[in-house]
């Protein structure tokens, strides 16, 4: 009990201190929890934002921990009730998020959760064996319109980001989303061999994912979710072939409920920095994680409307019952 | 074939500099102190030391983290066969015969054809690496769901007829690991079961925690019961500390065996390395020539599944550094590791970087000689670990199944359901079920579900998939033929009885 008042007035005088005088914003001591086990998505981005804030000396220290189990769902009820109005804790987030908590009915919202901003992103691509008679988007586009159900899409975990993309192909190409034969494999790639053994007819996943099988011809590239052609690479994207369909599996970092205002702003001026930095822009490069910047209201707005679009999506396929 | 001769002689250059020598050592030493501990498994801590070695160069971190990953599967099987705590899910075939043999005084044989099997079963299976891998995996890619289906329907039908008195007890025990397999986020709509609402439930049920409590803290709570009645006294040696000519006679072919079941299953996509330790148990049981052992410590028992679990060890590598394509997970945190470097495993790996891949290869040869030389002189120390008394002994096992258990999930929960499943395991004792068969049911029921599922969404339905492929078609005869023969040879042998 007496712990508690004493770190209060620690981070005060830390925040003061940052405040008044910019050299002592490296005072700052931060906990920063990975809703997941070591290793993942965002295992890997909690980890590097670590690496980012010592290095370029935002921070002096930044300790990750990781609460794993269901798609983040235990993770943000834990932070949501044990760190409200902690302005030194902040947590890993990303796309995936958004459908689990939905999907598992859980009792804490996004909405709880102050938002910070978002990092990265990592662009999707639908990929079919090199001998499959399918070149392209289009040619999908009419496989999927001949016949949903006889078009099976290999990807990850059920209500993940590759499954919200099957169901948003299938309706951009005019298709029922409902009706889309979607087959999720364990992360790890299983499906990978699912889609170069020919068991499925394409795959969905992140474009790093795939990228040595579609240099090495193994895999044929039908197209990329970024809005335009990735620097240097010659994969189309969707919009280019007609296909209205634009989505990125993006992550962010977000601070508990509760905080006071100041306190936010010595987060998102901490994580701006951290951006700019020399070390981020080292990881970002050795990960294959595009820069996908967004502060303040901005990303707060992003979220809202991307949980919007999540749930209706997984409503429509039948995940999430309306 | 020259070819790759010479790729392995430079391989070997590479990973014989003593820098690399010095993080191999360093590699198998940590995985064996994290293969005893049960719950920290090797990929927690290839994890954690992910942001350590990013300084390093490429090549050294990457046979740290082999070493670590063969060290965790030696030190997993070290605390199974002395204190029937198994590390990880790959040692709990060899806890079953292990433990017995340690408290018959044999602990020390059992170590030693535990680690000189997985050395010989490792070292093979590493020579396949180097030569099958192109060829291993354009056969392991061709494995449908249906055919994984096959081939978990083998191994319930071995397993069931493996394990208990009867067999009636043996599917009692399964169909409990069933049911706690059913547990958590179904994979193929999302939709929780089984959860009741508890949101650490959604996950299902941890399988080194269910091992744990049904072995360990079963086990701690059973010899507790029977202190007043008879005290048991464990003798740490009795006969030989290590293998006598006749125990290297029963050990050879199992290692062998094992190499072979292990090998290809691991390099399966979706095979691991719990379907291959048990399946080469049910052969080993089936084929021993002293029957009347099994159950109360057989070396055949504890060889052949360490051999396999080894040899799986080096089987997931095919698919990892050929295709880029991790089957477990710590494959997956080398993969991982590998991308720290901003390189990508797959087919262009072998090309763009061989003296990578080969110097890897190498350094499995030189982790596994070293976990030789680490662990064979430990066998005369670990064995000692029996003399402590039983009460301090027992003690010290559920403190240290607990503390793994809380290092891996860090929950209330999870520690109930430790102790719920350590009550199971005192139950299951007490009235004679076997407790391997429900950790079996618990990893392979969803496994068998999920992708009998995947089978069927992609023939639209029709059953018939599942016999139109050859691979599914046979082994499903294999394992009808497994569960008919012993009746209809029972029936023969009635009939030739009654011609007498």
């Amino acid at each position: 009990m007496f712990r508690f008042p004493t770190r209060l007035l620690g981070a005060a005088v830390a925040l003061g201190l940052a405040a008044a005088n910019p050299a002592f914003a490296q005072q700052l001591e931060l906990k920063l929890m990975a809703p997941a086990a070591p290793g993942g998505g965002w295992d890997q981005t909690a980890r590097s934002m670590q690496q980012a804030l010592v290095a370029s000396g935002v921070a002096r220290s930044v300790q990750v921990t990781n609460v794993p189990g269901a798609g983040g769902s235990v993770g943000i009820a834990q932070f949501v009730n044990g760190a409200k109005g902690d302005g030194n804790q902040m947590m890993v987030n990303g796309f995936v998020m958004v459908g689990a908590l939905a999907m598992n009915k859980s009792p804490v919202t996004l909405e709880q959760v102050t938002p910070i901003a978002r990092l990265t992103e990592e662009i999707q691509v639908i990929v079919v064996p090199a001998n499959s008679p399918i070149k392209n988007a289009q040619d999908l586009a009419a496989a999927v319109k001949a016949d949903i159900a006889k078009v099976t899409f290999a990807g990850g975990s059920a209500g993940g980001v590759d499954h919200v993309m099957a169901a948003l192909f299938a309706g951009a190409v005019g298709a029922d989303p409902k009706k889309i034969n979607y087959i999720p494999f364990s992360g790890g790639g299983e499906s990978l061999a699912a889609i170069l053994g020919g068991k499925v007819t394409a795959g969905i996943s992140g474009l790093s994912e795939y990228e040595g099988q579609i240099k090495s011809g193994k895999l044929r590239a039908l197209g990329v979710t970024s809005e335009k052609r990735i620097a240097g690479s010659d994969i189309p994207t969707f919009r280019e072939q007609g296909v209205d369909l634009v989505i990125a599996n993006w992550r962010s970092v977000v601070a508990p409920p509760g905080i006071t205002p100041e306190q936010r702003k010595t987060l998102s001026d901490a994580v701006e920095k951290m951006v700019k930095s020399d070390a981020w822009k080292e990881i970002l490069k050795q990960k294959g994680w595009e820069d996908a910047y967004l502060g303040g209201d901005a990303f707060a707005d992003f979220l809202k409307k991307e949980a919007v679009r999540v749930t209706d999506v997984l409503k429509s396929v039948g995940l999430v019952k309306s | 074939m020259i070819d790759t001769f010479a790729a392995l002689a430079h391989g070997m250059a590479v990973a014989i500099q003593p820098m690399n020598l010095l993080y191999a050592l360093i590699g198998v030493f940590l995985g064996t102190a994290v293969g005893v501990l049960p719950g920290i498994g090797p990929a927690l801590t290839v994890a954690l030391l992910l942001p350590v070695t990013y300084k390093l160069d490429p090549g050294g971190s990457l046979i740290m983290f082999a070493g670590i990953y063969y060290g965790g599967m030696y030190g997993g099987s070290t605390t199974a066969i002395l204190i029937n705590t198994p590390g990880e899910s790959a040692s709990m075939a060899t806890a079953l015969e292990g433990n017995k043999m340690a408290k018959a005084g044999r602990g020390g044989p059992a170590l030693a054809t535990s680690a000189i099997g997985s050395f010989v079963a490792g070292t093979i299976a590493t020579i396949g690496l180097a030569f099958l891998a192109p060829w291993l995996v354009d056969v392991a890619v061709r494995f449908g769901p249906e055919d994984y289906f096959a081939l978990m329907c083998v191994a319930f039908v071995t397993v069931s007829a493996t394990f208990g008195d009867s067999p009636v007890r043996g599917l009692t025990s399964l169909f409990i690991g069933l049911t706690l397999g059913l547990v958590g986020i179904d994979k193929l709509t999302g939709q929780a079961r089984l959860a009741f609402g508890v949101p650490e439930l959604l996950d299902g049920v941890e399988v080194t925690t269910l091992a744990v409590g049904l072995f360990a803290v079963g086990e701690a709570l059973y010899v507790a019961s029977r202190r007043r009645h008879t005290e048991e006294k464990l003798e740490p040696v009795r006969g030989s500390l290590w293998m006598t000519k006749e125990d290297w006679k029963r050990s050879w072919k199992p290692w062998l065996r094992g190499t072979m079941f292990g090998f290809p299953i691991g390099a399966l996509p979706a095979g691991g390395a719990e379907i291959p330790t048990f399946l080469s148990y049910s052969t080993e049981k089936r084929l021993t020539k002293h029957p009347e052992e099994f159950g109360k410590g057989a070396i055949e028992g504890v060889a052949g599944p360490e051999a396999a679990n080894n040899a799986s060890a080096a089987g997931t590598l095919v698919p990892l550094l050929t295709l880029g394509l991790p089957t477990s997970a710590t494959a997956a945190m080398m993969l991982a590791g590998f991308q720290q470097y901003g390189l990508n495993p797959g087919p262009l790996l072998f090309a763009e970087r061989p003296d990578l891949v080969w110097g890897l290869i190498a350094s499995l040869f030189i982790a596994n000689c070293m976990l030789l030389v680490l662990n064979l002189p430990l066998v005369g120390l670990w064995v000692r670990l029996l003399a402590v008394p039983q009460p301090w002994l027992y003690a010290g096992i559920l403190v240290f199944a607990t503390m793994g258990t809380i290092a891996a999930k860090p929950s209330a929960i999870e520690l109930s359901m430790l102790a719920g499943f350590g009550v199971l395991g005192f139950l299951m004792r007490r009235f004679d079920f076997p407790i391997a068969p429900v950790v079996v049911g618990l990893i392979l029921g969803p496994i068998a579900e999920s992708q009998l599922r995947r089978a069927l969404a992609i023939s639209l339905g029709d059953p018939m998939t599942l016999a139109q492929s050859p691979i599914s078609a046979t082994l499903l005869a294999v394992a009808l033929i497994a569960l008919l023969a012993p009746f209809v040879l029972k029936g023969l042998g009635r009939f030739k009885a009654n011609e007498d």
